[in-house]
């Protein structure tokens, strides 16, 4: 069954969005159907839209994945196993500001792992997680490709290199203020 | 207006000659600066010559420097069979890592009989510790696009595709406005200078999966599917993108292509040896004086960039190995330093050229962690599409965890050599063939290092956590600088007194030791 409004297509409660999805506001489904309009024709979208999607909103959750299956007519394990498969893609909001720890071998032999140590102690959070103040996420992530200037990190698409422990917190309150000891 | 003549190209040269000083004094391309040095007496720069030298978001001074003649040539001056030859001629090999001759490659699909083929831009650089391509991407695109069109116009593509990975939001950035600008000026598009011939090109995105390197993954990735191989044969050049013929080159490869037909194939082959003709940009990371982006011609032996252009081993430490070819490549230990960076000669010595990322560790790297560093890699990396890869590569992992927490056993090595043996053999694609390499190599060469940790219980390099502990001496002054930046508040003690460090609170994460001014916390 196809059907041009989507909520009248039967879906299983994972699937449907609670009051903070994207998918429960208007503006922000605009914004998906606007993403969709522009790439839909285009072979192949289904990265394309993901991408956008993901810069544009932060996040896919499962009912975002159904909606934008329905729309594309594709089936919705498509939709998930692509989402599943790359690791820029999220099914959780991030916070504002994403932490990205290089995790390349120079980064990695320059002391990458004390860095993340140290960032946990500051933020409170583990890596992977998100700050409760929705400030900051703390993420892995593959070689950044600036291994001269290990290690290194990316905040949102900022590049800091030389990082050392006792200096990180200077380059967070770039961004936020960050009380600490 | 587009360009349709040598003297419209002539005519924007001369131009952005003369407005060059005026723009050079808005320096945007810092990040460069930073990156490429001058080159040292044993370098070439031929794919690295314009970088840091034009404006990358201009291209009125890539013209500035010939670029766009060699389209010009090509495309009025020869057919595609003679561009195919000059390149066979040149013996120009994939950058990428395989080193397959790129004049073949093309000669291939342009045997093929279809009405469409496509040409992919690999710029999906994800071997940790290379940068290469991020460099040329963001200081040279127009470069990688010229190299495009010619190989489209040899065996008969008319859409191209890069696709770039996420990870590099500044490559990204330029490269869609090169597009752009080169649409405008005509070198993209219907009726390309005039000649007829159309060939457009769409920027495509990754989304952080290391696997859409392999030839197969990346086209499933531009399909919008799961990035996972596919067996070969059919290889793309005859099957591809949606069942197409399709080309797919290493973004240096594709450099190459407009210095070969604007200078001919003796030019290209006058550097590097009789097999690997050319240069090769290779970048120099780890405990060397100088790291960084380098270009030399292939030949070179590894020694010669150890200590020659990279200044040796930093803080008069003694080198132990130097890593060439990112995760599936091998580590290749001081004996070995005399060996040319080629494609075969790397091989012979269980490693691989790879895109050309080089790590240098000096002695306080701990080889069986590095070891487990690279398998934590692959093994994350993985699509789990080949069992062997998927479970061989976390088993590996497993034990080498072990070892690393001083719980080896004996016949743990053994065990590691079949893995690697069973995963080599059935893996569809160079990341499981590749994955043993790393455990290989290091074995080989540093067998006494895995022993230590099985046998005694001991990290020669002392690095693995649970085989460590940290410290302070009596000579500490009290300046409570490594109390405060201990994640784990294992370090107590009162102003101007000795502090000490309770070992059961204690991470081993070597903070204190990396913050401490006066050198009085020692690793054990």
């Amino acid at each position: 069954m196809r059907s041009s409004d989507w909520r009248t297509v039967p879906v299983a409660a994972a699937l449907l969005p609670e009051a903070d999805d994207p998918i429960a506001s208007a503006e922000q489904r605009a914004q998906i159907d606007a993403i969709i309009a522009e790439h839909s024709v285009k072979p192949g979208s289904l990265m394309v839209i993901l991408n956008e999607i993901q810069a544009q909103i932060g996040h896919i959750s499962k009912p975002m994945q159904n909606y934008l299956a329905e729309k594309l007519h594709v089936p919705l394990k498509d939709v998930y196993g692509v989402v599943t498969f790359y690791s820029f893609f999220t099914m959780k909001p991030r916070g504002k500001h994403r932490i990205a720890f290089c995790l390349g071998t120079a980064c990695y032999v320059g002391g990458a792992e004390m860095l993340i140590e140290k960032a946990q102690q500051i933020l409170g959070v583990k890596l992977g997680e998100t700050t409760p103040d929705k400030k900051f996420t703390l993420e892995p992530c593959r070689c950044l490709g600036a291994c001269s200037q290990a290690p290194a990190v990316m905040i949102d698409n900022n590049l800091h290199g030389r990082n050392t422990p006792d200096r990180f917190i200077t380059v967070l309150r770039k961004y936020e203020k960050i009380e600490h000891k | 207006m587009p360009v349709t003549s040598l003297e419209d190209l002539k005519a924007i040269k001369e131009q952005a000659l003369a407005q060059r000083a005026e723009r050079r004094a808005d320096a945007r391309n810092d990040r460069s600066v930073s990156e490429i040095r001058p080159p040292t007496p044993k370098e070439v720069r031929v794919i690295l010559a314009r970088c840091g030298v034009i404006d990358p978001e201009d291209i009125r001074d890539y013209i500035a420097e010939d670029g766009y003649v060699a389209l010009m040539k090509a495309l009025t001056t020869m057919t595609p069979r003679q561009v195919i030859d000059e390149v066979l001629k040149s013996g120009l090999r994939g950058r990428g890592g395989a080193g397959f001759p790129a004049g073949k490659k093309w000669e291939f699909a342009a045997a093929q009989k279809s009405d469409v083929k496509y040409m992919i831009c690999n710029a999906d650089e994800g071997d940790p510790g290379a940068f290469m391509n991020r460099s040329v991407l963001e200081n040279d695109p127009h470069s990688v696009l010229e190299g495009m069109i010619i190989a489209g116009y040899s065996f008969g593509a008319h859409q191209g595709y890069v696709y770039c990975r996420a990870e590099y939001p500044i490559a990204v950035q330029r490269v869609r406005l090169a597009i752009n600008q080169a649409r405008e000026l005509g070198f993209l598009g219907k009726n390309i200078l005039g000649t007829g011939f159309d060939f457009d090109i769409e920027l495509r995105i990754g989304a952080g999966a290391f696997v859409c390197g392999e030839e197969t993954a990346l086209m499933a990735s531009i399909e919008g599917r799961r990035g996972e191989p596919r067996p070969r044969p059919p290889f793309p050049a005859v099957a591809g993108l949606w069942g197409k013929p399709t080309i797919i080159n290493n973004v240096e490869t594709l450099a190459n292509v407009g210095n070969i037909i604007r200078n001919g194939a003796e030019w290209f082959a006058q550097f590097g040896t009789e097999k690997s003709r050319g240069t090769k940009t290779f970048t120099l990371a780890g405990d060397v004086v100088r790291t960084g982006l380098i270009e030399v011609p292939l030949g070179i032996t590894l020694g010669e960039v150890v200590y020659e252009i990279a200044g040796g081993i930093k803080d008069g430490k003694k080198f132990k190995a130097i890593q060439t070819g990112g995760p599936m490549g091998g580590c290749i230990p001081e004996h070995l330093l005399e060996t040319p960076l080629d494609y075969e000669s790397l091989g012979a010595v269980g490693s691989i050229m790879g895109s050309g990322g080089l790590v240098v560790m000096d002695e306080g790297t701990c080889m069986v962690d590095i070891a487990r560093f690279f398998m934590d890699f692959i093994q994350d990396e993985s699509c789990g599409k080949c069992v062997p890869c998927r479970i061989g590569t976390r088993r590996i992992l497993e034990i080498l965890e072990r070892i690393c927490a001083g719980e080896g056993e004996e016949g743990d090595i053994e065990q590691l050599e079949r893995l690697s043996k069973y995963i080599l053999a059935g893996s569809l694609c160079g990341l499981g063939q590749g994955a043993p390499n790393p455990i290989l190599t290091t074995i080989k060469h540093f067998r006494d290092e895995y022993e230590a940790h099985i046998k005694e219980k001991r990290c020669p390099a002392k690095v693995c956590k649970k085989l460590i502990h940290y410290r302070i001496l009596d000579t500490c002054p009290g300046c409570m600088v490594c109390a405060r930046n201990c994640p784990s508040g294992a370090i107590t003690g009162e102003k101007q007194k000795v502090h000490h460090i309770d070992p059961n609170l204690c991470q081993s994460c070597g903070i204190c030791m990396s913050v401490c001014k006066f050198d009085a916390i020692v690793v054990e």
